[in-house]
């Protein structure tokens, strides 16, 4: 259990680079995708984990170190996260993470975050482009941490974290000491946008770059190899079939009917 | 032009906020005739967006020029180009003589807070018989000990009816012509001062426009900007920070009416084709696409030659001859828009219809076109007009 004062409150936030979610995805030669050929943001949800950290550390003081895996244009969304108000960077890359999967990915972003003390570790609940929510659970699996997930306010007291934890009824008030590890759902607050002094003071701040060797992970752990999944085949989602449209000529219910029928709905 | 990072990701935030905070209130605003301004100006403020070229010391981002041109561009893609206008008339057109010419007491009480987005600002210089001819302006200043008093009227005054002070230009000698005008600080909360009507009009209706009118209003002397008897040179001055952000704005909004049409022909079938599969619509849109790709760069020109220094005839003229281009080019590019969108098009509930309104302003505002043919005439030695 860590007491935690405005001295040392540390804050990790995850975040990850995806494919804007209304562009066209490519996928490659090995089955993943081509990152390179869409246009990259900050994981939306990411955006309200980095903004809930912001703010824990505005009524707590302490330090926002905001880390996150990718490929070389990666820096951008490090930026974005810094120029919001984070006080570091920390870019994890490696050719050989190319098509981690969750398992893979997990391992790598828990090795970048032990060690550096964080009492608190944060993610966005899910990443747009693969939608999968299991990451966050991963991580705090692996570090040994307390996971409060599906988080829709985060507050801190002492060396407690206390979590509305979304649920299908309502939520449920969760609480664990800290260390541990929290994942945000949208809503949960208003992500800031970067003003002009956030984007100019980010230019100083410091983003320290770890590869595998790094991290101490062997590339047979992680990247393609490393994966327990793999995708073996894809296909392009075939275009929308054309509905089926129904003119009311007295049995148009019937006809509603017939077709819910059909499709076993009724 | 090459942008920075920095501006590239600064150019993101406008982008952003523009979509999220104000355009999902844009039909509203338009319905309203009027947008809050005392709400949205603080969060402006807060992103730094309201004094990018200002002093730090009045709570100014110390940026250069380009970094307008980055604001200009994108918040000219609102879907309410009234709100963008009245934003632009807070940075760029009632504030730059009182950063320039000001006194450091003037600036921190109305300077600093125009920055914060706290006060919102007006520019006071057209008249019911002055516009296109500044110099006939009758708006009167009698200076009586410490103190102006004010007598006269302003017309078509943007921000008028929510203005916590004004950037007024009035007579303030009997020397006539050029000569003898000042500019001269009046907050709107004085004596004498009223707001005589809110005007409707044919577009940019979510900004609220004015008639004011000031009946022995008194306002300390101390309020002049700069020198007294300058104003109308100052004004000048003032005028090219006008027109320059009125073209930035025109090139983000004309870029984003184009992407529309070219998708939208794209779209649209007739005679077994879409409509975009016609050389005519193809020729007629990068024609267009063309015109705006040569007025952008000269906007970029424009900016350039402010960031290294050059001189303010240079100035004058670049920022008269961008208002001339994007004013007439905005004229064509909504009215071909409008064209290949056909019915729909015409329909309020289509983006084209207002912004055919909005964008006919650009010929008149800020200079009528005539007005800045007279000065490149001028400044091109071709002569007086
Ligand atoms: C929506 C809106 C917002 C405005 N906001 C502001 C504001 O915030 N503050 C402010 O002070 N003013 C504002 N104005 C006023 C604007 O600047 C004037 O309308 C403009 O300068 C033209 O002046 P005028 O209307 O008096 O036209 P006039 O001077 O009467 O000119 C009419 C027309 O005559 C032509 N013309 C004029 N002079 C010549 C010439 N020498 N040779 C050939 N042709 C000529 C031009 O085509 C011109 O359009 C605003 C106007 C509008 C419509």
């Amino acid at each position: 259990m860590r007491e935690v004062d405005s001295e040392t409150m540390k804050i990790v936030v995850c975040v990850k680079q995806v494919p804007d979610s209304w562009a066209e995805k490519t996928l490659g030669a090995d089955n993943t995708l081509d990152r390179g050929s869409v246009d990259a943001v900050m994981n939306e949800l990411d955006e309200y984990a980095v903004e809930e950290a912001l703010r824990l550390q505005e009524a707590h003081g302490g330090e926002v170190i905001v880390l996150s895996m990718g490929p070389s244009q990666t820096t951008d969304t490090i930026r974005k996260a810094l120029s919001m108000g984070a006080d570091s960077g920390v870019h994890v890359i490696d050719d050989g993470l190319h098509g981690s999967d969750a398992v893979a990915t997990s391992l790598a972003l828990a090795k970048a975050i032990e060690g550096r003390g964080a009492d608190l570790v944060i993610f966005g609940s899910e990443s747009t482009d693969a939608r999968m929510s299991v990451v966050p659970a991963m991580v705090a699996e692996r570090l040994g941490l307390p996971q409060l997930t599906f988080s829709s306010s985060v507050s801190v007291e002492g060396s407690t974290v206390r979590t509305n934890r979304v649920t299908e009824y309502g939520y449920d008030v969760v609480e664990a000491s800290l260390p541990a590890l929290v994942s945000v759902v949208e809503k949960i607050n208003e992500p800031r946008y970067p003003s002009f002094k956030g984007i100019m003071a980010a230019k100083k701040k410091k983003v320290e770059t770890v590869d595998l060797a790094g991290l101490g992970v062997s590339a047979d752990q992680v990247g393609l190899a490393g994966s327990w999944s793999a995708v073996e085949e894809a296909a392009a989602r075939p275009p929308k079939a054309k509905g089926t449209i129904v003119t009311d000529d007295g049995a148009g219910g019937t006809a509603i009917a017939d077709f819910l029928s059909a499709q076993k709905f009724i | 032009m090459r942008f920075t990072e920095e501006q590239e990701l600064f150019r993101t935030t406008v982008r952003e906020f523009v979509d999220k905070e104000i355009n999902p209130h844009a039909d509203a605003w338009e319905a309203a005739g009027i947008f809050p301004a005392h709400e949205l100006f603080p969060r402006l403020g807060e992103l730094g967006l309201l004094g990018l070229e200002y002093d730090p010391r009045w709570g100014g981002q110390g940026a250069d020029h380009t970094w307008t041109l980055v604001y200009g561009e994108e918040f000219g893609r609102c879907a309410a180009s009234g709100v963008a206008m009245a934003v632009s008339v807070q940075t760029d057109m009632a504030t730059p003589s009182l950063h320039r010419f000001g006194s450091d007491e003037l600036k921190e009480r109305y300077l600093v807070p125009a920055v914060r987005g706290d006060m919102v600002a007006a520019i006071a210089v057209t008249e019911p018989d002055a516009g296109s001819d500044v110099a006939g302006l009758r708006t009167r200043a009698v200076r009586d000990g410490d103190e102006w008093v004010v007598n006269g009227s302003k017309l078509y005054i943007t921000n008028g009816t929510q203005a916590d002070w004004l950037c007024l230009l009035a007579r303030t000698s009997d020397d006539g012509g050029h000569r003898g005008m000042s500019q001269i600080v009046v907050p709107t909360d004085v004596d004498g001062f009223s707001v005589s009507r809110k005007l409707d009009k044919l577009g940019q209706r979510s900004s609220d426009t004015a008639e004011l009118s000031f009946v022995d209003v008194r306002v300390p002397v101390a309020n002049t900007i700069g020198e007294i008897g300058r104003g109308f040179q100052q004004q000048m001055a003032q005028f090219q920070n006008e027109r320059l952000i009125a073209a930035y704005m025109a090139i983000g909004n004309l870029q984003l009416a184009l992407d529309r049409t070219i998708t939208y022909v794209q779209e649209r079938q007739a005679f077994g084709r879409s409509l975009g599969d016609n050389q005519w619509i193809q020729f007629k849109l990068a024609e267009l696409v063309a015109e705006v790709d040569l007025t952008r760069q000269y906007c970029y020109a424009c900016a350039e030659a402010i960031t290294s220094g050059a001189d303010p005839l240079t100035v004058t003229k670049m920022a008269s001859i961008a208002k001339l281009k994007t004013g007439r080019l905005s004229r064509e590019v909504a009215d071909w828009c409008i064209q290949f969108h056909g019915g729909i098009g015409y329909m309020e509930e289509t983006w084209t219809a207002r912004y055919f309104r909005d964008s006919r302003l650009l010929s008149i505002g800020g200079g009528a076109d005539e007005v800045m043919l007279r000065i490149i005439a001028m400044l091109a030695g071709i002569g007086k007009a």
